[in-house]
């Protein structure tokens, strides 16, 4: 029942811990980690810089969470997204959803993350050893995956 | 003429016109050559698309940010909206490119 936007690296098993902790009512908990690609464009990568809009950001990330709360059975939900300069193999984004059995924490752990990245105002610059440097294009396949959840949801005023 | 200037000549003349900050994000942001502007509504401009519309008469910059105007996504108080959405009330809107988060 969380959001966070941070700079800090974050370690995803002291998460975890934190989310269950004491708590009994936790059959399962699932965690996705994204981490940073060292080749992009068949280049190699020096750093990937996420801009982020503060304010809207969390904002967005909490309608989110709060749509996969009414969606499934959740006991309890963790995003932490990063932000700043990253380097190949840093972590970027953890997705944790826990609930009393597992489907509900698997699905709504794939609900968060397909609904973040077409909607939580992120943008990745990517740097590259040869010194040229480039925005990232969004993916249509992102976009299509929101395709997957039925109803409304979060679609656009 | 710049932004700030017609900004400036607006709020002398005009008492109760709205006061917008528009933010910009990625290469919106590059393009634009700044982070925010703050300027007056135009009277005739009332909806989120005539807002870009009128953007891209306000300089070359404007011009180049909205060159693709299709692919720029808006957000007007910090939700998503869609070009036909009123400003009526708002106080701030973003430009930014789709996001690439995750």
């Amino acid at each position: 029942m969380a959001v966070r936007v941070q700079r800090e690296e974050f370690d995803a098993a002291a998460e975890v811990r934190t989310l269950v902790d004491g708590r009994t009512d936790v059959g399962g908990a699932v965690t996705f980690t994204g981490f940073v690609r060292g080749e992009a464009q068949g280049k190699q990568l020096l750093t990937l810089t996420l801009e982020h809009y503060p304010g809207m950001t969390e904002m967005e990330l909490q309608r989110i969470e709060d749509e996969a709360r009414a969606r499934f059975e959740l006991t309890a939900s963790l995003i932490v997204h990063r932000f700043g300069e990253l380097k190949p193999g840093d972590p970027i984004v953890l997705v944790a959803t826990a609930s009393a059995h597992r489907a509900a924490a698997f699905q709504a752990a794939e609900f968060l993350m397909d609904y973040l990245k077409s909607r939580a105002p992120f943008w990745k610059k990517e740097s590259f050893a040869d010194g040229s440097e480039s925005w990232v294009d969004a993916h249509a396949s992102d976009c299509d995956a929101l395709g997957r959840w039925d109803g409304p949801g979060l679609t656009q005023k | 003429m710049s932004i700030a200037e017609t900004s400036e000549a607006r709020s002398a003349g005009v008492s109760n016109s709205q006061r917008l900050t528009v933010r910009y994000f990625a290469w919106v942001r590059e393009k634009v050559g700044r982070a925010e502007d703050v300027l007056d509504l135009p009277a005739e401009v009332t909806t989120v698309g005539e807002l870009v519309a009128w953007l891209t008469t306000q300089g070359p910059e404007y011009a180049r940010a909205f060159e693709r105007a299709s692919v720029v996504r808006a957000a007007l108080d910090q939700v998503h909206v869609k070009p036909a959405h009123s400003l009526k009330g708002a106080r701030e809107i973003a430009f930014f490119p789709p996001v690439t988060g995750g």
